[in-house]
């Protein structure tokens, strides 16, 4: 089986002042390629701290991280990532967000146009490529967000819980257009959410973490077939178990 | 209808503050005319308004010379404040390296550097310069400095992300573009700061002309507390245009992306 992404025994702990803090114990995940994952687990389980290592921001105290046979080292653009957190650069209009990638790879300025219009308007935002972040509602920013982690063609694109901060209806759109980008450019995506319905509406497999320290402790196989609706048997069904199962890890906080 | 008409004037642009201005020139002149009555004491408004038409020909000048020493200082301040506050603002060797340098430097008022600008530059245009530039320089460093740290992590982190990753390359794509505000805010402190420096290096006598100059060592030994005034009076134009011309070519320009933290409207 050829994997997109292999995770072999991840292990990243920290020291602080009470003494080592083992964040993440024996991480083993692949991804396939064109697949959507999404990771859940409970809060502070190093949902983040693992997506990062992926995207090459952290590295891991041992074990390995694999994108297309090539081990992970340092961030590159082979892997965009979503983050939680709006992380437009404020002083750069819409276009010129998106372009950011481009111009550090040198292409040329009327490239980095027609690959950031394309982009723009692939996440809905045309006519607002002159637009500063701050005349942006919350999810037009997250969709700016998308565009710009696309415009490199990365391999892959990591999520970093992307619609923690907008409201339900925008988010149900957003998880909506995702799912339809995702159709349409065929990208592998891991999605880090906290929450299970987004998971069970979202994803090919759901891959559910333990408390700290993070482990894999299930992976769930989501096979209902798309179009999903969100009130159907069987999406309550997988929700069912998925709560259960994260129930489990949040008893162990308490 | 008198009414309306005069209700319409008072609330019409600008109105109030001519008003207001004009009676505040009237109430000067009332003031030095009647109850004052000495010109040595408190020139009248008139007087000084004689002044500056028999000075006039001297007044552009004096400006110039003095423009040309707050120009020195001042861009001098800027290219090591800013250089020297993105070091320290970005590297943490360099803020422990040079704070202790700093910290002690910055709470000496320029104008005890007065002997040593004279000692080291004579009385050239750069000794008056060099004061100009220590008031100017620490208020922008700070500013750069804190707008250095500032910098937001994610920013950091998302640029990277996008294949933005030597230390260069993040602070001339981030780091530089995010402190620009602080930056400004910094060189306009530092402008305010200059000024009051230009003035009180060349009273000091760092020069043999300029504004300052000619206010305390020539108008005032001679008590023409008149042309003083007025002459103080073109201190606080001067001082009052360069900052809407900063803040008109600077702020509003440059930081359409910041608005309302910036520009106040």
């Amino acid at each position: 089986m050829n994997h997109k992404l292999e995770l072999r025994n991840v292990m990243r702990v920290f020291n602080s002042e009470e003494g080592v803090i083992k964040a993440l114990e024996d991480i083993n995940l692949n991804v396939k390629p064109t697949e959507f994952l999404c990771i859940i687990g409970p809060s502070g389980c190093g949902k983040t701290t693992l997506l990062r290592m992926i995207a090459g921001l952290d590295q891991p105290s041992s074990g390995e991280i694999v994108l297309d046979g090539k081990e992970v080292k340092e961030p590159s653009p082979d892997r965009g990532m979503v983050f939680q957190e709006f992380s437009l650069f404020p002083w750069r209009t819409v276009i010129k967000n998106v372009t950011f990638g481009l111009e550090t790879q040198g292409r040329d300025k009327e490239e980095q146009y027609r690959i950031a219009t394309e982009y723009i308007e692939l996440v809905g935002l045309k006519g607002f490529e002159n637009c500063y972040p701050y005349e942006l509602s919350g999810g037009m920013k997250q969709r700016v967000a998308i565009a710009r982690a696309l415009a490199t063609e990365p391999a892959i694109l990591l999520m970093d819980e992307p619609f923690g901060s907008v409201d339900a209806q925008t988010r149900n759109v957003l998880q909506e257009e995702l799912l339809e980008i995702w159709k349409r450019t065929k990208k592998t995506v891991l999605f880090v959410t906290h929450s299970v319905d987004e998971a069970v509406y979202l994803a090919d497999r759901v891959a559910v973490m333990s408390s700290r320290p993070g482990r894999v402790v299930d992976c769930m196989d989501v096979t209902i077939a798309r179009p999903r609706k969100r009130t159907s048997i069987e999406a309550n069904e997988i929700r069912e178990m998925l709560l259960m199962r994260l129930g489990l890890e949040y008893q162990k906080i308490r | 209808m008198g009414k309306n008409k005069l209700l319409y004037f008072s609330n019409g642009r600008g109105a109030i503050e001519v008003i207001s201005l004009c009676a505040a020139i009237i109430i000067w002149e009332i003031v030095a005319d009647f109850i004052i009555r000495d010109p040595v004491k408190l020139p009248s408004a008139y007087a000084v308004f004689l002044s500056f038409y028999e000075l006039w020909k001297i007044i552009p000048g004096d400006i110039c010379i003095s423009l040309l020493h707050f120009g020195i200082g001042l861009g001098a301040g800027a290219a090591v404040g800013i250089t020297i506050g993105m070091l320290m603002g970005w590297f943490r060797i360099a803020d422990r390296v040079l704070d202790p340098m700093v910290e002690i430097l910055r709470p000496i008022p320029p104008l005890a550097w007065v002997p040593f600008a004279i000692l080291w530059g004579g009385l050239t245009h750069y000794a008056a310069g060099f004061i100009v530039f220590i008031g100017a320089f620490f208020p922008i460093l700070i500013n750069t400095y804190t707008g250095f740290r500032e910098v937001d992590k994610t920013y950091i982190d998302a640029a990277k992300v996008l294949g933005c990753k030597e230390e260069r390359k993040l602070i001339k794509s981030v780091a530089f573009p995010f402190s620009l505000p602080y930056i400004a805010t910094g060189i306009r402190i530092g402008m305010g700061v200059g000024w009051m420096c230009v003035v009180a290096a060349e009273m000091f006598g760092v020069s043999k002309s300029g504004l300052g100059y000619r206010l305390f060592q020539v108008f005032w030994p001679l008590h023409m507390i008149d042309k003083l005034v007025a002459y103080m009076i073109i201190l606080g134009l001067v001082a009052l245009f360069l900052d809407r011309l900063f803040r008109h070519f600077v702020e509003e320009k440059l930081f359409k992306w910041k608005k309302g933290i910036v520009i106040q409207k």
